[in-house]
């Protein structure tokens, strides 16, 4: 046997050549945020939804643009009027003061009862401007009463809206300019001796034409002649309270309200996820303590810290508080957010991929933020969509109590607050507000429930 | 457990002292005089009324006196309703609040325990969408439509019928508490609907469901005794402050059905700065907050044992 | 197809057609088990009636209560030396009759009259509560009406002691009370809620709750408070012991709902659960339209007005600029195109027309000359406060509101018309309730939303508002000429003197655009045709069932 020794050289200890082609992995490494990604794409309703809050957004920063109705401009002719395109109106002179009619007060004759007013006169052309009523005098009236219907009077009861009275008896005129619509209109005048009313009255049917004074007519530009007819603007969705364009003012009021919508949710429900998380995961005295400090935030009185806030920021009449709107909202809500994430990673801390990631290592906040909220993520996108609407509807309510944007800049809210009084006579001005702020609300709640299925880890080893 | 319970009830005394010292401090930081009115009155009037109510004293003397008072449970008496205390306007309306506030609970948790696992049952199905689209609505429409609109209803059903099906408003019978109780519960059923669908979701596709299903549980089984167990948690957890609040008193509800509630309370006292009744409201919310907050803990380890007590 | 199948088929429609019409009439018979309609708000047979409230009552005690909602129920249930009738005419109420000379009125009691526990009200009662209403101790807000009887101020201010008050009883049955100036009005004031009388040994044995129970109670007045459940019920019933019981025909007038919200209310009203509803919205007021139902409208008593701020620091203090912002206003275009409530007066004057002079209405003895709406004079006037003012531009100017959407409507008009027609920008101050009080007190404001309700009647309520002493001049007006037209009106009892000095007050304030009036407020609303012979009034109490009856 030779004496040859095993003899190993260093080129034996050069590793081998790897081995690439046997385990490569042949779909490229994602990370759990593009995988998200990914999954959303595919989610036709979620990606609608998403197109839909791009929609809203265009809308707002470029509706203005086409729309180009100033969305403080009153006309109170034209106040609460439901969706037009545009009328005709008649221009007449402006109403000037009317000298109105006077007659000789006339006594009643012994053991007579007031009777009923005769001649009732409409004086010149009844327009939305003006209707002029006079009559001849009843012996014994002090003074009358006018009385406006809009549809023609079934009984003596029912007379319509009181206008007015006059003040001396020789006042034999009145003239109506109580929110005229071009419609046909009852009036009925009663005598009455000071203290008891004639037991009928005269009434009058008057139809009134759209018109608009020639000193509106200059002001806005149109042809000021009296007797032209001229076009009006157009009001696709009504107008509001002041006669101001619906339209404009919902696109106005979506900058306030969507970033107030989107912003102090996303912001409150960040601090919620780090604070409720941070309180979840490590437990015991610091979580006793922190949570007692989101207890007492709930049990403030909102109104009143509202009032402070705005006098601690100094924000005067008619300045915009927007910032310290979104500060004081986001500051002021946190805890519910921060309680619900705070259950939930009680519940999976102790999960076995859990105590594998922290027996490899991991440290806490790595922990927290890439396994326990992902993992959580499903009531945090349903808290912040339902943050949404809350958000806009407090932004209004701090918006009226002088906090947040000061009129005439109008707000999704705002109009949606205003739009309530008057919810049966002229519902389009609360119905559009409600309609937009319903559609984010729906937009968003498909966009979350998208990425709550996109960022399901659960979900994820399947695709 | 109930060394747990005693630690937990004193460091919530901490909290109250807590909230009625900063509410004490806000109050008196925000101009206004609670003794103000629409008809200014002469100086004279208006030392005598100081004096009366002992604004004329300095503010920390005024807050050692209320804590004082407050520690043998007075409240004082009303600045705007001046003949009554504080404690009476608790103890006459928190009751009627708190009736309508259990039913609206009641209501709102059913409905949305139910609605929520139906829609998760139905995912992405149109019953799925019909209850997402009634959700939204019951969201984004402010709970003073709804009153509204059910009360006009109720109105046309009277007149239409020619009987007092339900009352219109007031507060009476049970039959009175029913509809504002629904109005009330609207958006806290909303809530907890898509908090139940989601959580439903999450835990559908959990290990143990997998292996309850392998072992051939029926799926009615599966679902009350796992599925809907574990999912209920969020619910619990926006249950316990969503108690506090609606138990308190829904200003919009009670007004619209002119229910003698606590909830116009909360509002006017801070409309009318009305010192004590602002405290004791605070005072008194804050003490049931924290209750319910520690009782909804104690709930957490009842129905899901991987949380444990002494960890809290 | 077997048979058996076969008759399962055919029975399944029957059944559950059967089972369909089954329970359609179980739920017919369900439905006719309930109440039919009850129209509860009136009622023929118990003579009673049912109304609703905005607020609970805060304070029933005659002596120390301010608001309206008090007021309904303590003149109801109170009655003091005179008292307002069926035409809203002073008679006598407890005073049977009564002389006034100079300073000095004597009053004879009827020896009728007594409490509702049987025991007479005798003068002791009335020198008893005008002392206690000027009690320093008792604080009552109300006090300064009752400052015309001599030294009421004096002791209010704690310098003389509560017997020092100018009231005696001269007997049981006579009252004598000393002035401290001839006070033309003094004796609508006696049947003004703290001018009541209150038992002494009643009012010690309560322990300071006088009036704050049912059982705190006792009564002189028409009805009595039988149940008070608070913030949910009030109900009063007639009071057999009421010297003039007879004339007295309602029952009961119950108060089963306090609610604020308008639509609720009016809601209540077309269910049939209510007698009345006053202070109709426009929105209600469409709904009553719609339904046919008669409206009444009567004044309220409020004076609404835009105030400016005449301290030093601001620049609304200057004339020209107050009057170029007066030459641009209309006051019907804001009332009846932007308000748009039927029945509002469109602002002319201070003094509301409802007022009474000499012998006719005040406006009508003194008609205002009104100022001329002239956009080119307000430009020119507008230079003119630039030049006075050494200023480039009007610098934005704030205009202090509530927090209401009424308000705040208003608010927004003023902000479009000063804008459009003069281009001077006016920020919106919205404000809670006590907050706007404290800017208003501070004068922290250029332009106000302020309103006047009459404390009695006469217009000097109205007029002395802008006297330079008085704690509601919230824009410290401060005028010689004007003091001097106040003091004239305080010092004497000669109507003609008075109301000649109240006519150059009117038109002062307009001259020297001390406040922009914007409109009279009128309570539209309706009522079930079968209640009549209720009364309204502009002071006091609004509304009066005193002298109401249900028809059949």
């Amino acid at each position: 046997m030779s004496k040859q020794s095993f003899q190993l050289s260093a080129a034996d200890f050069a590793p081998a050549p790897p081995a690439t082609h046997a385990e490569r992995i042949v779909r490229p490494s994602l990370s759990y945020w593009q995988d998200a990604w990914l999954r959303l794409k595919k989610n036709r309703r979620a990606l609608s939804s998403l197109y839909l809050v791009i929609a809203l957004l265009l809308f707002t920063l470029l509706g203005p643009w086409f729309w180009t109705q100033d969305y403080t401009l009153q006309d109170l002719d034209m106040i609460s009027q439901g969706p037009s395109w545009g009328s005709a109106a008649l221009v007449v002179e402006d109403p000037g003061a009317w000298e109105g009619v006077r007659g000789d007060a006339l006594p009643l004759p012994q053991g007579q009862e007031l009777g009923a007013t005769t001649q009732l006169t409409v004086e010149g052309a009844a327009t939305t401007q003006y209707v002029r009523l006079y009559w001849n005098a009843v012996p014994g009236a002090q003074h009358y009463l006018i009385y406006r219907n809009d549809h023609a009077p079934d009984s003596g009861q029912d007379l319509g809206l009181p206008l007015g009275e006059t003040l001396r008896p020789e006042e034999l005129s009145f003239a109506d300019r109580l929110q005229l619509r071009p419609q046909t209109y009852w009036y009925t005048v009663i005598a009455s001796d000071g203290l008891t009313e004639a037991a009928s009255g005269t009434t009058l049917a008057v139809t009134t034409e759209r018109a608009i004074t020639t000193t509106q007519a200059r002001e806005r530009g149109l042809e000021a002649t009296v007797g032209a007819s001229v076009q009006l603007p157009a009001h696709p969705f009504g107008t509001d309270y002041l006669g101001r364009d619906v339209l404009a003012r919902i696109m106005e009021g979506a900058r306030v309200s969507l970033f107030i919508g989107i912003v102090a949710p996303l912001l409150f429900i960040a601090i919620g996820i780090v604070y409720g998380g941070i309180c979840g995961y490590f437990g015991g005295t610091l979580d006793i303590v922190l949570m007692r400090i989101a207890d007492f935030v709930i049990a403030l009185p909102f109104l009143l810290f509202m009032i402070l806030f705005r006098i601690g920021f100094g924000i005067g009449p008619g300045e915009s508080g927007i910032f310290p709107m979104l500060l004081a909202l986001v500051l002021l809500s946190w805890p519910s957010s921060a309680r619900l994430v705070r259950g939930q990673i009680l519940q999976i801390r102790g999960e076995a991929y859990v105590q594998a990631a922290r027996m490899l290592g991991a440290r806490s906040l790595y922990l927290i933020f890439r396994h326990l909220v992902p993992n959580v993520m499903g009531p945090i996108l349903v808290t912040l969509t339902f943050a949404i609407p809350m958000a806009i509807f407090t932004e209004a309510f701090l918006s009226f109590i002088g906090m947040g944007v000061s009129p005439p800049t109008p707000s999704w809210g705002a109009m949606s607050n205003e739009g309530i009084r008057t919810m049966l006579s002229s519902p389009h001005e609360l119905l559009f507000p409600a309609f937009f702020i319903s559609l984010t609300v729906l937009a968003f709640n498909l966009l979350g429930d998208g990425l709550r299925d996109a960022l399901d880890s659960r979900l994820r080893s399947r695709e | 457990m109930l060394l747990y319970i005693l630690k937990r009830l004193g460091i919530g005394i901490f909290t109250i002292w807590f909230i009625a010292t900063a509410t004490f401090t806000v109050m008196h930081l925000v101009p206004g005089d609670p003794l103000a009115n629409d008809k200014a009155v002469n100086p004279t009037i208006r030392a005598n009324l100081e004096r009366q109510y002992g604004l004329d004293r300095p503010v920390f003397e005024q807050y050692v006196l209320y804590m004082g008072n407050m520690l043998k449970g007075d409240f004082g008496i009303s600045f705007t309703e001046e003949n009554r205390a504080v404690n009476d306007i608790i103890r006459e309306h928190f009751p009627v609040s708190a009736s309508l506030g259990v039913l609206s609970l009641f209501f709102a948790t059913i409905g949305g325990v139910l609605w929520g696992a139906l829609a998760a049952l139905y995912r992405n199905r149109w019953p799925d969408a019909a209850i997402m689209l009634v959700v939204i609505l019951g969201i984004s429409v402010p709970s003073f439509v709804f009153a509204a609109f059910s009360q006009l209803g109720i109105l046309t059903l009277n007149q239409w019928t020619g009987r007092s099906i339900l009352p219109v408003a007031g507060w009476d019978s049970f039959s009175s508490a029913l509809v504002p109780a629904l109005v009330l519960g609207m958006s806290t059923m909303a809530y907890m609907t898509r908090l139940m669908r989601s959580s439903m979701l999450e835990v559908a596709n959990t290990d143990y469901i997998r292996t309850a299903r392998a072992k051939g549980l029926s799926a009615l089984r599966i679902f009350f005794r796992h599925q809907l167990r574990n999912a209920i948690l969020p619910v619990i957890t926006v249950l316990g402050p969503a108690i506090a609040i609606i138990t308190t008193g829904g200003f919009v509800v009670e007004s619209v059905f002119a229910i003698p509630g606590l909830g116009r309370y909360f509002v006017q006292a801070v409309a009318q700065l009305d010192y004590t009744v602002i405290m004791g409201t605070t005072v008194f919310f804050g003490a049931f907050l924290v209750l319910m907050v520690i009782a909804v803990d104690i709930l957490y380890g009842f129905i899901d044992p991987r949380i444990r007590l002494g960890a809290l | 197809m077997n048979t058996t199948t076969l008759t399962r088929a055919l029975m399944q429609p029957i059944s559950s057609y059967l089972r369909y019409c089954l329970s359609a009439l179980l739920l017919f018979s369900a439905l006719c088990a309930l109440p039919a309609l009850a129209q509860e708000g009136v009622d023929f047979a118990t003579q009673s009636v049912r109304i609703a409230q905005g607020s609970e009552p805060p304070n029933l005690n005659s002596i120390k209560s301010t608001d309206q909602t008090s007021i309904f129920y303590i003149e109801h249930v109170m009655e003091g030396l005179l008292r307002k009738n069926a035409r809203n005419e002073l008679v006598g109420g407890v005073a049977e009759r009564w002389e006034m000379e100079g300073t000095t009125a004597r009053f004879w009691l009827r020896q009728n009259a007594v409490w509702s526990d049987g025991v007479p009200v005798t003068a002791h009662d009335f020198v008893f509560a005008w002392r206690q209403v000027v009690n320093p101790e008792v604080a009552a807000e109300y006090a300064s009406i009752m400052y015309p009887v001599k030294n009421a101020e004096a002791i209010n201010q704690g310098k003389l002691p509560l017997e020092a008050l100018g009231v005696t009883a001269l007997d049981d049955y006579t009252l004598e009370v000393e002035l401290e100036t001839p006070t033309g009005y003094f004796l609508s004031l006696t049947s003004f809620m703290i001018y009541y009388p209150v038992r002494q040994d009643f009012y010690e044995a309560q322990n300071g709750r006088y009036f704050a129970d049912v059982r705190n109670m006792i009564f002189n007045g028409p009805f009595t408070i039988t149940s008070w459940v608070h913030g949910a019920s009030l109900r009063m019933e007639k009071n057999p012991t009421y010297w003039d019981a007879d004339s007295v025909t309602l029952n009961v007038i119950d108060t089963p709902y306090i609610t604020n919200d308008e639509q609720a209310v009016f809601n209540l009203f077309k269910d049939g659960m209510l007698a009345l509803v006053n202070n109709l919205a426009a929105e209600q007021l469409r709904g009553a339209l719609d339904n046919r139902m008669r409206i009444y409208a009567h004044p309220d008593g409020s004076v609404f007005y835009v105030e400016f701020n005449h301290r030093d620091d601001r620049v609304t203090r200057n004339l020209n600029l107050r009057k170029a912002m007066q030459a641009v206003y209309d006051s019907e275009e804001l009332v009846y195109k932007a308000i748009g409530i039927a029945g509002y007066i469109p602002g002319r004057s201070l003094i509301p027309v409802y007022m009474n002079g000499v012998q006719d209405k005040f406006r009508v003895e003194y008609p205002e000359q009104p100022a001329s709406l002239d956009i080119e004079k307000a430009r020119e006037y507008l230079e003119l406060a630039k030049q006075e003012l050494g200023l480039d531009e009007i610098p934005p100017l704030s205009i202090l509101c509530d927090d209401t959407n009424g308000a705040i409507l208003q608010a927004q008009y003023f902000q479009s018309l000063f804008k459009r027609t003069l281009g001077i920008d006016i920020k919106v101050d919205a404000q809670t309730f006590k907050q706007r009080l404290d800017k208003s007190g501070n004068g922290n404001f250029d332009l106000i939303l302020a309103g006047w309700g009459p404390d009695y009647e006469d217009p000097l309520t109205f007029g002395d508002l802008f006297a330079s002493w008085n704690v509601n001049n919230k824009g410290r007006y401060n005028s010689p000429v004007y003091d001097a037209y106040v003091r004239t009106v305080q010092g004497t009892s000669d109507q003609q003197v008075r109301m000649d000095a109240l006519g150059r007050m009117q038109q002062h304030i307009i001259d020297e655009a001390v406040i922009l009036p914007n409109f009279e407020r009128v309570s539209n609303g309706v009522r079930d045709p079968r209640l009549q012979g209720v009364v309204f009034s502009q002071t006091g109490a609004s509304t009066t069932f005193t002298y109401a009856h249900v028809t059949e």
